[in-house]
Protein backbone atom coordinates (compact mmCIF):
# COMPACT_ATOMS: atom_id res chain seq x y z
CA UNK A 1 0.00 0.00 0.00
CA UNK A 2 3.08 2.12 0.42
CA UNK A 3 4.26 2.75 -3.00
CA UNK A 4 -0.05 3.18 -4.28
CA UNK A 5 0.12 5.81 -1.41
CA UNK A 6 2.79 7.58 -3.15
CA UNK A 7 0.61 7.35 -6.70
CA UNK A 8 -1.77 8.71 -4.82
CA UNK A 9 -0.51 11.38 -3.96
CA UNK A 10 1.01 12.14 -6.82
CA UNK A 11 -1.97 11.78 -8.80
CA UNK A 12 -3.62 14.17 -6.08
CA UNK A 13 -0.80 16.64 -6.74
CA UNK A 14 -2.12 16.89 -10.63
CA UNK A 15 -5.57 16.97 -9.07
CA UNK A 16 -4.67 20.08 -7.55
CA UNK A 17 -2.76 21.63 -10.45
CA UNK A 18 -5.80 20.93 -12.97
CA UNK A 19 -8.41 22.16 -10.13
CA UNK A 20 -6.09 25.75 -9.89
CA UNK A 21 -5.44 26.08 -13.60
CA UNK A 22 -9.01 25.83 -14.49
CA UNK A 23 -10.03 27.99 -11.56
CA UNK A 24 -7.92 30.89 -13.14
CA UNK A 25 -9.35 30.33 -16.48
CA UNK A 26 -12.94 29.90 -15.36
CA UNK A 27 -12.63 33.29 -13.51
CA UNK A 28 -11.56 35.06 -16.27
CA UNK A 29 -14.07 33.79 -18.58
CA UNK A 30 -17.10 33.94 -16.36
CA UNK A 31 -15.87 38.17 -15.82
CA UNK A 32 -15.14 38.82 -19.29
CA UNK A 33 -19.01 37.15 -20.49
CA UNK A 34 -20.96 37.94 -17.76
CA UNK A 35 -20.07 41.69 -18.73
CA UNK A 36 -20.57 40.55 -22.59
CA UNK A 37 -24.26 39.37 -21.22
CA UNK A 38 -24.89 42.87 -20.23
CA UNK A 39 -23.50 44.91 -23.27
CA UNK A 40 -25.98 47.09 -25.34
CA UNK A 41 -24.29 45.83 -28.13
CA UNK A 42 -26.87 42.97 -29.26
CA UNK A 43 -23.60 41.54 -31.65
CA UNK A 44 -21.41 41.36 -28.18
CA UNK A 45 -24.72 40.00 -26.12
CA UNK A 46 -25.39 37.20 -28.71
CA UNK A 47 -22.00 36.13 -28.71
CA UNK A 48 -22.34 35.79 -24.97
CA UNK A 49 -25.67 34.08 -24.34
CA UNK A 50 -24.83 31.28 -27.54
CA UNK A 51 -21.61 30.72 -25.85
CA UNK A 52 -23.22 30.69 -22.47
CA UNK A 53 -26.40 28.48 -23.86
CA UNK A 54 -23.94 26.37 -25.50
CA UNK A 55 -21.81 25.34 -22.61
CA UNK A 56 -24.32 24.92 -20.39
CA UNK A 57 -26.62 22.65 -22.14
CA UNK A 58 -24.17 20.17 -23.45
CA UNK A 59 -23.07 17.88 -20.85
CA UNK A 60 -19.04 18.45 -19.69
CA UNK A 61 -18.25 15.07 -20.44
CA UNK A 62 -19.22 15.52 -24.33
CA UNK A 63 -17.11 18.88 -24.30
CA UNK A 64 -13.54 17.07 -22.62
CA UNK A 65 -13.98 14.52 -25.30
CA UNK A 66 -14.81 16.73 -28.02
CA UNK A 67 -11.79 18.96 -27.22
CA UNK A 68 -9.27 15.51 -26.66
CA UNK A 69 -10.74 13.18 -29.50
CA UNK A 70 -12.16 15.78 -32.04
CA UNK A 71 -10.41 18.34 -31.91
CA UNK A 72 -7.54 17.02 -33.83
CA UNK A 73 -9.73 16.87 -36.93
CA UNK A 74 -9.66 20.20 -37.47
CA UNK A 75 -5.51 20.18 -37.03
CA UNK A 76 -5.63 21.54 -33.32
CA UNK A 77 -4.53 18.72 -31.25
CA UNK A 78 -4.18 19.13 -27.29
CA UNK A 79 -2.09 17.82 -24.80
CA UNK A 80 -4.53 15.82 -22.22
CA UNK A 81 -3.70 18.38 -19.69
CA UNK A 82 -4.78 21.29 -21.80
CA UNK A 83 -7.85 19.84 -23.39
CA UNK A 84 -9.03 19.28 -19.45
CA UNK A 85 -8.13 22.59 -18.48
CA UNK A 86 -9.94 24.37 -21.41
CA UNK A 87 -13.13 22.25 -21.49
CA UNK A 88 -13.39 22.45 -17.84
CA UNK A 89 -12.33 26.08 -18.27
CA UNK A 90 -15.16 26.85 -20.36
CA UNK A 91 -17.97 24.93 -18.92
CA UNK A 92 -17.49 26.78 -15.35
CA UNK A 93 -17.16 30.15 -16.72
CA UNK A 94 -20.46 29.63 -18.73
CA UNK A 95 -22.38 28.93 -15.65
CA UNK A 96 -19.76 32.27 -13.95
CA UNK A 97 -20.79 34.52 -16.58
CA UNK A 98 -23.98 34.10 -15.45
CA UNK A 99 -23.60 34.08 -11.28
CA UNK A 100 -21.40 37.49 -12.50
CA UNK A 101 -24.41 38.87 -14.78
CA UNK A 102 -26.44 38.34 -11.36
CA UNK A 103 -24.06 40.57 -9.33
CA UNK A 104 -23.66 43.05 -11.34
CA UNK A 105 -27.93 43.30 -11.96
CA UNK A 106 -28.03 42.90 -7.95
CA UNK A 107 -25.55 45.84 -7.39
CA UNK A 108 -28.40 49.06 -6.38
CA UNK A 109 -29.21 51.45 -9.35
CA UNK A 110 -28.47 54.22 -7.26
CA UNK A 111 -24.72 52.98 -7.42
CA UNK A 112 -24.98 53.77 -11.59
CA UNK A 113 -26.78 56.84 -10.79
CA UNK A 114 -24.19 58.35 -8.83
CA UNK A 115 -21.27 57.21 -10.56
CA UNK A 116 -23.11 58.67 -13.46
CA UNK A 117 -23.66 61.83 -11.68
CA UNK A 118 -19.95 61.81 -10.79
CA UNK A 119 -19.20 62.17 -13.99
CA UNK A 120 -17.23 59.24 -14.30
CA UNK A 121 -16.60 57.13 -17.72
CA UNK A 122 -18.29 54.04 -18.27
CA UNK A 123 -14.94 52.02 -17.61
CA UNK A 124 -14.35 53.49 -14.64
CA UNK A 125 -17.70 52.92 -13.36
CA UNK A 126 -17.49 49.75 -14.49
CA UNK A 127 -13.80 49.10 -12.77
CA UNK A 128 -14.04 51.81 -9.48
CA UNK A 129 -17.75 51.24 -8.56
CA UNK A 130 -19.36 48.09 -10.08
CA UNK A 131 -16.89 45.57 -9.91
CA UNK A 132 -15.47 46.17 -6.28
CA UNK A 133 -19.14 45.34 -4.97
CA UNK A 134 -20.56 42.57 -6.77
CA UNK A 135 -17.96 40.29 -4.85
CA UNK A 136 -19.83 40.56 -1.99
CA UNK A 137 -22.38 39.31 -3.56
CA UNK A 138 -20.93 36.90 -6.49
CA UNK A 139 -18.67 34.77 -4.10
CA UNK A 140 -21.13 32.97 -2.47
CA UNK A 141 -22.70 31.28 -5.59
CA UNK A 142 -19.11 30.89 -7.10
CA UNK A 143 -17.63 29.13 -4.06
CA UNK A 144 -20.54 26.30 -4.47
CA UNK A 145 -19.56 26.30 -8.39
CA UNK A 146 -16.03 26.07 -6.98
CA UNK A 147 -16.60 22.92 -5.34
CA UNK A 148 -18.48 21.58 -7.84
CA UNK A 149 -15.41 22.41 -10.22
CA UNK A 150 -12.94 21.02 -8.14
CA UNK A 151 -15.53 17.53 -8.28
CA UNK A 152 -15.63 18.11 -12.15
CA UNK A 153 -11.96 17.65 -12.03
CA UNK A 154 -12.55 13.97 -11.61
CA UNK A 155 -13.75 13.73 -15.37
CA UNK A 156 -9.87 14.57 -16.74
CA UNK A 157 -8.95 11.12 -15.79
CA UNK A 158 -11.01 9.85 -18.57
CA UNK A 159 -9.21 11.71 -21.52
CA UNK A 160 -5.94 10.08 -19.62
CA UNK A 161 -4.68 13.14 -17.47
CA UNK A 162 -3.10 10.84 -14.63
CA UNK A 163 -4.76 12.64 -11.71
CA UNK A 164 -6.01 11.11 -8.34
CA UNK A 165 -9.24 9.50 -10.41
CA UNK A 166 -7.03 7.69 -12.95
CA UNK A 167 -4.49 6.90 -10.39
CA UNK A 168 -7.05 5.29 -8.57
CA UNK A 169 -9.02 3.38 -11.21
CA UNK A 170 -4.98 2.08 -11.64
CA UNK A 171 -4.37 0.81 -8.69
CA UNK A 172 -7.70 -0.33 -8.63
CA UNK A 173 -7.22 -2.48 -11.73
CA UNK A 174 -3.66 -3.71 -10.55
CA UNK A 175 -4.92 -4.70 -7.16
CA UNK A 176 -8.53 -5.32 -6.92
CA UNK A 177 -8.71 -3.63 -3.48
CA UNK A 178 -11.50 -1.32 -4.59
CA UNK A 179 -12.88 -0.55 -1.32
CA UNK A 180 -9.55 0.82 0.07
CA UNK A 181 -8.25 2.77 -3.34
CA UNK A 182 -11.80 4.37 -4.01
CA UNK A 183 -12.75 4.92 -0.63
CA UNK A 184 -8.87 6.86 -0.09
CA UNK A 185 -9.33 8.86 -3.45
CA UNK A 186 -13.34 9.83 -1.99
CA UNK A 187 -11.45 10.92 0.85
CA UNK A 188 -8.97 12.96 -0.22
CA UNK A 189 -11.31 14.44 -2.68
CA UNK A 190 -13.44 15.15 0.78
CA UNK A 191 -10.35 16.75 2.74
CA UNK A 192 -9.15 18.75 -0.11
CA UNK A 193 -13.07 20.02 -0.32
CA UNK A 194 -13.46 20.39 3.03
CA UNK A 195 -10.65 21.73 4.75
CA UNK A 196 -8.75 23.63 2.04
CA UNK A 197 -11.28 24.51 -0.12
CA UNK A 198 -14.35 25.78 1.50
CA UNK A 199 -12.00 27.50 4.05
CA UNK A 200 -10.27 28.82 1.70
CA UNK A 201 -13.81 30.48 -0.08
CA UNK A 202 -14.89 31.43 2.94
CA UNK A 203 -11.66 33.82 3.72
CA UNK A 204 -12.40 35.39 0.17
CA UNK A 205 -15.91 36.07 1.32
CA UNK A 206 -14.92 37.47 4.50
CA UNK A 207 -11.92 39.47 2.63
CA UNK A 208 -14.24 41.03 -0.01
CA UNK A 209 -17.38 41.86 2.23
CA UNK A 210 -14.70 43.56 4.43
CA UNK A 211 -13.61 45.85 1.36
CA UNK A 212 -16.69 46.97 0.72
CA UNK A 213 -17.31 47.99 4.49
CA UNK A 214 -19.49 44.94 5.76
CA UNK A 215 -18.00 43.23 8.24
CA UNK A 216 -20.69 40.62 8.36
CA UNK A 217 -22.04 38.89 5.39
CA UNK B 1 -8.26 8.46 -42.91
CA UNK B 2 -10.53 11.08 -44.77
CA UNK B 3 -10.52 14.45 -42.86
CA UNK B 4 -13.84 16.53 -42.51
CA UNK B 5 -17.52 15.94 -42.09
CA UNK B 6 -18.80 12.77 -43.58
CA UNK B 7 -22.65 12.95 -44.18
CA UNK B 8 -23.21 9.47 -44.99
CA UNK B 9 -21.47 8.00 -41.90
CA UNK B 10 -23.65 10.61 -40.02
CA UNK B 11 -26.79 8.69 -41.21
CA UNK B 12 -25.47 5.46 -41.11
CA UNK B 13 -25.22 6.11 -37.30
CA UNK B 14 -28.45 7.94 -36.80
CA UNK B 15 -30.37 5.09 -35.30
CA UNK B 16 -28.24 3.87 -33.55
CA UNK B 17 -27.62 6.85 -31.60
CA UNK B 18 -31.33 7.55 -31.40
CA UNK B 19 -32.02 4.59 -30.00
CA UNK B 20 -29.04 4.97 -27.00
CA UNK B 21 -30.64 8.92 -27.07
CA UNK B 22 -33.94 6.83 -25.56
CA UNK B 23 -31.75 5.17 -22.81
CA UNK B 24 -30.37 8.42 -21.91
CA UNK B 25 -33.86 9.50 -21.18
CA UNK B 26 -34.57 6.58 -19.54
CA UNK B 27 -31.77 6.66 -17.36
CA UNK B 28 -32.08 10.49 -16.55
CA UNK B 29 -35.73 10.02 -15.68
CA UNK B 30 -35.33 6.78 -13.63
CA UNK B 31 -32.05 8.57 -11.70
CA UNK B 32 -34.42 11.82 -10.99
CA UNK B 33 -37.34 9.51 -9.49
CA UNK B 34 -34.69 7.83 -7.15
CA UNK B 35 -33.01 11.19 -6.49
CA UNK B 36 -36.48 12.68 -5.19
CA UNK B 37 -37.27 10.08 -2.98
CA UNK B 38 -34.09 9.86 -1.61
CA UNK B 39 -33.82 13.30 -1.21
CA UNK B 40 -37.29 13.28 1.33
CA UNK B 41 -35.24 10.82 3.34
CA UNK B 42 -32.34 13.28 3.76
CA UNK B 43 -34.60 16.27 4.56
CA UNK B 44 -36.53 14.08 7.43
CA UNK B 45 -32.90 13.28 8.44
CA UNK B 46 -32.62 17.02 8.66
CA UNK B 47 -35.51 17.55 10.16
CA UNK B 48 -35.82 14.96 13.13
CA UNK B 49 -35.34 16.12 16.50
CA UNK B 50 -32.51 14.43 17.54
CA UNK B 51 -29.54 16.09 17.39
CA UNK B 52 -27.39 12.90 16.76
CA UNK B 53 -29.06 11.85 13.59
CA UNK B 54 -29.12 15.53 12.84
CA UNK B 55 -25.34 15.50 12.54
CA UNK B 56 -25.00 11.84 11.15
CA UNK B 57 -27.47 13.27 8.33
CA UNK B 58 -25.48 16.52 7.49
CA UNK B 59 -22.20 14.60 7.24
CA UNK B 60 -23.39 12.30 5.21
CA UNK B 61 -24.82 15.46 2.82
CA UNK B 62 -21.55 16.76 2.72
CA UNK B 63 -19.42 13.72 2.16
CA UNK B 64 -21.65 12.68 -1.22
CA UNK B 65 -22.10 16.47 -2.02
CA UNK B 66 -18.60 17.56 -1.85
CA UNK B 67 -16.90 14.12 -3.37
CA UNK B 68 -17.00 13.33 -7.60
CA UNK B 69 -20.00 11.40 -8.43
CA UNK B 70 -17.48 9.47 -11.13
CA UNK B 71 -15.19 7.76 -8.51
CA UNK B 72 -18.54 7.49 -6.39
CA UNK B 73 -20.15 5.46 -9.50
CA UNK B 74 -16.79 3.48 -9.41
CA UNK B 75 -17.04 2.69 -5.84
CA UNK B 76 -20.81 1.12 -5.61
CA UNK B 77 -19.82 -0.44 -9.07
CA UNK B 78 -16.50 -1.89 -7.94
CA UNK B 79 -16.96 -2.23 -4.39
CA UNK B 80 -19.95 -3.90 -3.40
CA UNK B 81 -19.54 -7.34 -5.24
CA UNK B 82 -16.50 -7.14 -2.70
CA UNK B 83 -19.72 -7.86 0.03
CA UNK B 84 -21.01 -10.51 -2.64
CA UNK B 85 -23.48 -8.17 -3.91
CA UNK B 86 -23.49 -7.64 -7.82
CA UNK B 87 -25.86 -5.49 -9.68
CA UNK B 88 -25.77 -4.78 -13.09
CA UNK B 89 -24.40 -1.43 -14.21
CA UNK B 90 -27.73 -0.13 -14.62
CA UNK B 91 -28.69 -0.67 -11.25
CA UNK B 92 -25.78 0.68 -9.60
CA UNK B 93 -25.83 3.72 -12.16
CA UNK B 94 -29.11 4.72 -10.73
CA UNK B 95 -28.79 4.45 -7.18
CA UNK B 96 -25.47 6.46 -7.51
CA UNK B 97 -27.39 8.98 -9.50
CA UNK B 98 -29.84 8.69 -6.74
CA UNK B 99 -28.21 9.27 -3.77
CA UNK B 100 -25.74 11.86 -5.12
CA UNK B 101 -28.56 14.11 -6.71
CA UNK B 102 -30.92 13.37 -3.62
CA UNK B 103 -28.46 15.30 -1.18
CA UNK B 104 -28.87 18.07 -3.34
CA UNK B 105 -32.64 17.94 -3.32
CA UNK B 106 -32.80 17.92 0.01
CA UNK B 107 -31.15 20.98 0.64
CA UNK B 108 -34.10 22.46 -2.16
CA UNK B 109 -36.57 21.47 -0.31
CA UNK B 110 -35.50 22.17 3.15
CA UNK B 111 -34.56 25.77 0.91
CA UNK B 112 -38.59 25.84 0.02
CA UNK B 113 -39.84 24.87 3.61
CA UNK B 114 -37.45 27.74 5.36
CA UNK B 115 -38.68 30.07 2.52
CA UNK B 116 -41.90 29.58 3.66
CA UNK B 117 -42.83 32.13 6.49
CA UNK B 118 -42.49 31.42 10.21
CA UNK B 119 -46.23 33.56 10.80
CA UNK B 120 -47.75 30.89 8.46
CA UNK B 121 -46.44 28.23 11.02
CA UNK B 122 -48.06 30.57 13.83
CA UNK B 123 -51.48 30.72 12.45
CA UNK B 124 -51.39 27.41 12.00
CA UNK B 125 -51.23 27.13 15.91
CA UNK B 126 -53.54 29.86 16.54
CA UNK B 127 -56.28 28.29 14.35
CA UNK B 128 -55.37 24.90 15.59
CA UNK B 129 -54.65 23.50 12.44
CA UNK B 130 -52.60 19.46 13.56
CA UNK B 131 -49.64 19.24 11.59
CA UNK B 132 -50.06 17.06 9.20
CA UNK B 133 -52.80 19.40 8.52
CA UNK B 134 -50.79 23.13 8.37
CA UNK B 135 -47.91 20.55 5.91
CA UNK B 136 -50.60 19.56 3.69
CA UNK B 137 -52.77 22.81 3.30
CA UNK B 138 -50.71 26.11 3.88
CA UNK B 139 -46.79 25.01 3.99
CA UNK B 140 -46.28 22.83 1.19
CA UNK B 141 -48.06 24.72 -1.24
CA UNK B 142 -46.27 27.64 -0.95
CA UNK B 143 -43.47 25.96 -0.36
CA UNK B 144 -43.72 23.88 -3.44
CA UNK B 145 -43.31 27.07 -5.97
CA UNK B 146 -39.93 27.92 -3.86
CA UNK B 147 -38.47 24.23 -4.70
CA UNK B 148 -39.88 24.07 -8.40
CA UNK B 149 -36.78 25.81 -10.37
CA UNK B 150 -34.49 23.92 -7.67
CA UNK B 151 -35.66 20.63 -8.62
CA UNK B 152 -35.82 21.43 -12.44
CA UNK B 153 -32.53 22.47 -12.25
CA UNK B 154 -31.31 19.35 -11.26
CA UNK B 155 -33.44 16.96 -13.52
CA UNK B 156 -31.49 19.00 -16.35
CA UNK B 157 -28.03 18.29 -13.77
CA UNK B 158 -28.94 14.78 -13.26
CA UNK B 159 -29.63 14.18 -17.44
CA UNK B 160 -26.27 16.40 -18.53
CA UNK B 161 -24.39 14.08 -15.64
CA UNK B 162 -26.03 10.54 -17.33
CA UNK B 163 -22.38 10.40 -20.22
CA UNK B 164 -20.76 9.06 -16.83
CA UNK B 165 -22.36 5.80 -16.67
CA UNK B 166 -20.77 4.85 -19.78
CA UNK B 167 -17.79 4.66 -17.54
CA UNK B 168 -19.18 1.49 -15.71
CA UNK B 169 -20.87 0.58 -18.90
CA UNK B 170 -24.39 1.53 -19.02
CA UNK B 171 -25.68 1.75 -22.69
CA UNK B 172 -26.42 5.57 -22.67
CA UNK B 173 -25.78 7.94 -25.52
CA UNK B 174 -22.10 8.67 -24.60
CA UNK B 175 -21.17 5.00 -24.43
CA UNK B 176 -22.91 4.56 -28.23
CA UNK B 177 -21.12 6.91 -29.64
CA UNK B 178 -17.88 5.96 -28.26
CA UNK B 179 -18.58 2.41 -29.16
CA UNK B 180 -19.28 3.52 -32.73
CA UNK B 181 -15.93 5.98 -32.77
CA UNK B 182 -13.89 3.04 -31.79
CA UNK B 183 -15.42 0.72 -33.83
CA UNK B 184 -14.97 3.13 -37.23
CA UNK B 185 -11.87 4.92 -35.92
CA UNK B 186 -14.18 8.25 -36.24
CA UNK B 187 -15.36 10.23 -33.53
CA UNK B 188 -16.08 13.18 -35.20
CA UNK B 189 -19.22 12.67 -36.09
CA UNK B 190 -20.48 10.57 -33.07
CA UNK B 191 -19.43 13.03 -30.50
CA UNK B 192 -20.88 15.79 -32.33
CA UNK B 193 -23.91 14.28 -32.58
CA UNK B 194 -24.03 13.60 -29.16
CA UNK B 195 -23.39 17.56 -28.23
CA UNK B 196 -25.88 18.34 -30.67
CA UNK B 197 -28.58 15.75 -29.11
CA UNK B 198 -27.83 16.83 -25.40
CA UNK B 199 -28.25 20.69 -26.93
CA UNK B 200 -31.65 19.82 -28.41
CA UNK B 201 -32.86 18.20 -25.41
CA UNK B 202 -31.36 19.99 -22.66
CA UNK B 203 -32.23 23.87 -23.96
CA UNK B 204 -36.23 23.41 -24.46
CA UNK B 205 -36.18 21.47 -20.93
CA UNK B 206 -34.50 24.50 -19.39
CA UNK B 207 -37.32 26.67 -20.64
CA UNK B 208 -39.91 24.56 -19.89
CA UNK B 209 -38.49 24.57 -16.13
CA UNK B 210 -38.29 28.46 -16.46
CA UNK B 211 -41.80 28.16 -17.92
CA UNK B 212 -43.52 26.02 -15.30
CA UNK B 213 -41.56 28.38 -12.23
CA UNK B 214 -43.67 31.36 -13.97
CA UNK B 215 -47.01 29.72 -14.53
CA UNK B 216 -46.93 27.80 -10.52
CA UNK B 217 -45.92 31.42 -9.61
CA UNK B 218 -49.24 32.93 -11.05
CA UNK B 219 -51.39 30.30 -10.35
CA UNK B 220 -50.25 31.11 -7.07
CA UNK B 221 -51.08 35.17 -7.09
CA UNK B 222 -47.28 35.77 -6.25
CA UNK B 223 -45.15 38.26 -8.52
CA UNK B 224 -41.88 36.32 -9.81
CA UNK B 225 -39.59 38.44 -7.54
Amino acid sequence: MNEHGVTLLLGTVTTIKVLVCSMILYVIISMIFGLMRLSKNLAIQGIATVYIEFFRGTSLLVQLFWAYYVLPFFGISLEAFTAGVVALGLNFGAYGAEIVRAGILAVPKGQWEAAHALNFTPTKRIKRIIIPQIFPIILPPAANLTVELLKATALVALVTVVDLTFEAKQINSITWLSAQCFGTALLIYYIIARFALVPFLRWLEVLAARKVGKDRI
Amino acid sequence: MEMGWRWDFTIEILPQMAIATLNTILAAGVGYAIALIVGLFFLLGQRTPFRIINWINREIVEFIRSTPLLIQLFFVYFVLPQFGITLSAWICGMITIGLHFGTYLSEVYRGALEGVSKTQWEACRALNFSTLYTYRRIVLPQAFPIAIPGMGNYLVGIFKDTPLLSTIGVAELFHAATAVGGYNYRYLEPYTLVGIIFLTLSIPAAMWVRKLENDVNKAQGKIKK
